[in-house]
């Protein structure tokens, strides 16, 4: 499979990252190269194979559903770009 | 005596205990070889003073006749780990300035085991590179040199000549260590970033078990794959160092809860009696004549000890660079969603939120990241879910269950290459197509890909005169196993010998 101008301009808005025209072909020729490459795992038959979901067989450690942490928010908003009353500012989102 | 800063670990410890040095000696010694050495690149942010100060404490506690396993040793952190109230960029300007209000788990560990901390190192931005060519601070410039090359440090201090890279990710850890810039460092590897460079630089890496060492406060590139290990410059050193790094973590769920055995002790262990397969589907097309022989040698090596040399076969092999090239970047685009300007990092204005995650993540990230987030939305998007993702993960499956089937038959430890070629300039890969530079991990991503533990050892000078190094690939959870038989191999092949300071 490989993509066209406009997957490209689908995939960047997809991954929120803003790409100029003049950056699409090269993406398009880059993305493609590595879509080349993994094409080659279609040889493999994998029917009745499980994906892996964890690569060490281990039980997921759980803990006491109670309050470890927290009263930091001084320190979560410290290193924002801009901040209010210990809340994150963003521009409008809701009219 | 012998200069502080050519000390091993090891050797250091001994003699901070006997008193015969001071850790405030010892550490300024590596300031001072810190500061001549910025041509290199590798640090990207230097701490003399926290280093002093950490000295200071360490020498009042060894003159009590106490102190950690790690007391007075001064170290270099990769700056993919946060370290608290200390700049932490994982090499990219997205996080330029992001100064952690916390301390990740493995410098915790290293800290309270009484290590001195000398500064960041430089490293592919975001830990996505094999060369040290991504990082939004420069490339990093390895201390090896091709005999006969006209690469100097010139009157203004800057490199002159093409240079060689260090390898990458952890191409500020290998070049540090290589050119005694710290004693080891830390590092990490999600498909090859600790045991690459460290072939490259003739110095010892080892990426441990998936979940042996916490990744709490390590900048994720992809969960399921990274691992943090030491680069150092004996077997030993990384012994001493893997076994302060390592810990349970209550704050990481794929920690295993393991007690942490004495690497350190089992490196005089041997390999008598142990079975050594040799894969032969990594024998690849076009794979140097002189890394071939190095194989052959290294096996021979462990012969003489008392192994059992044995071919192995793992037929999915290659297809781990494939399939990794699915994984990695699914879980890079995923985990990377976080910087969106809003919480933390650069942030660049726009006219709506939208405008603004676009505008920031274009301005704040690096080619190479972005190629990756890209191809990891593509694959997880819909419609190519199932083409992509799941067959990357089933391919996943079967790459592991080759490792099982090798060491059901009773094989402990199987020896490979450890990179297809030598350091190469920069410049010379990737330009024009990624996929030439994704080929480096061909031997050492396919343990990620299985979440086994492999060790890097230096083994032999090519034609160059640069090293080349042989990988161990052991069981689930026995890094010992590879501990011992590095040491066998080290002491085969004989220390490499590093680098002169022509930089300096």
């Amino acid at each position: 499979m490989s993509v066209d101008e406009k997957t490209v301009r689908r995939i960047a808005h997809l991954a929120r990252i803003a790409v100029t025209d003049a950056e699409v072909p090269h993406l398009q020729g880059e993305l493609n190269a590595i879509l080349a490459f993994v094409e080659q795992l279609n040889e493999v038959n994998v029917d009745g194979v499980e994906p892996m979901t964890s690569v060490t067989p281990m039980v997921m450690k759980k803990r006491q559903d109670g309050v470890t942490d927290g009263g930091d928010a001084d320190k979560i908003v410290r290193n924002a770009p801009a901040t209010e009353d210990n809340f994150f500012l963003v521009p409008k989102v809701v009219e | 005596m012998t200069e502080l800063t050519h000390l091993t670990i090891a050797e250091a410890r001994d003699g901070l205990k006997a008193r015969t040095f001071s850790a405030a000696e010892l550490t300024k010694a590596h300031i001072e070889a810190i500061e001549k050495a910025r041509a290199l690149n590798a640090y990207v942010l230097e701490t003399p003073e926290k280093a002093l100060a950490m000295a200071k404490a360490s020498d009042e506690k060894l003159s009590r006749g106490e102190g950690g396993a790690l007391e007075g040793i001064p170290l270099g952190i990769k700056d993919l780990f946060c370290t608290e109230g200390v700049v932490s960029t994982a090499g990219s300007k997205i996080l330029g300035n992001f100064n952690p209000p916390y301390e990740s788990t493995v410098t915790r560990n290293l800290w309270n085991d009484g290590a001195v901390m000398l500064g960041k190192l430089n490293m592919d931005e975001f830990a996505m590179g094999s060369s040290n060519e991504t990082s939004a601070f420069g490339p990093v410039v390895s201390p090896w040199r091709r005999e006969g090359s006209n690469v100097s440090a010139g009157a203004s201090g800057a490199i002159e000549g093409t240079h060689l890279v260090p390898g990458g990710s952890s191409g500020g850890s290998a070049a540090a260590v290589a050119a005694h810039l710290c004693l080891g460092a830390t590092a990490t590897d999600t498909g090859g970033s600790i045991r690459q460079p460290a072939a490259f630089t003739g110095t010892v890496g080892i990426k441990p078990t998936y979940g042996r060492v916490s990744r709490w406060g390590t900048v994720a590139f992809a969960s399921s794959l990274d691992q943090a290990g030491p680069i150092t410059r004996t077997v030993r050193d990384s012994a001493i160092m893997l076994r302060s790094m390592a810990s349970p973590d209550p704050k990481d769920t794929t920690c295993v809860d393991l007690p942490v055995p004495d690497f350190e002790a089992a490196i005089s262990r041997g390999v008598k009696g142990l079975k050594i397969g040799i894969p032969k589907e990594y024998r690849i097309d076009g794979m140097s004549p002189e890394i071939e022989q190095l194989w052959h040698k290294g096996a021979e090596w462990l012969r003489a000890a008392g192994a059992e040399i044995v071919e192995v076969s793992l037929p999915h092999t290659k297809y781990a660079l494939p399939a990794y090239y699915i994984v990695a970047p699914a879980e890079a685009s995923s985990n990377l969603a976080r910087y969106d300007g809003v919480r933390y990092g650069l942030r660049e204005n726009g006219k709506d939120i939208v405008d603004l995650y676009e505008k920031t993540r274009a301005a704040g990230f690096g080619r190479e990241v972005k190629r990756r987030i890209m191809i990891g939305t593509y694959v997880l998007s819909a419609g190519y879910y199932d083409a992509y993702y799941v067959r990357a993960q089933k391919l996943r499956t079967l790459i592991k269950r080759d490792f099982e089937e090798v060491y059901a038959q009773g094989v402990h430890a199987i020896l490979t290459p450890a990179t297809p070629s030598a350091a190469f300039g920069i410049g010379e890969k990737g330009s024009g197509d990624p996929v030439e530079m994704y080929l480096n991990d061909i031997f050492t991503v396919t343990v990620n890909m299985a979440g086994l533990p492999g060790i890097a050892v230096p083994a032999g000078l090519d034609a160059q005169g640069l090293p080349l190094g042989l990988q161990l690939i052991g069981r689930a959870f026995d890094e010992e196993t590879l501990f011992a038989a590095g040491q066998v191999i080290e002491e085969a092949a004989g220390r490499i010998k590093l680098p002169q300071n022509w930089w300096a």
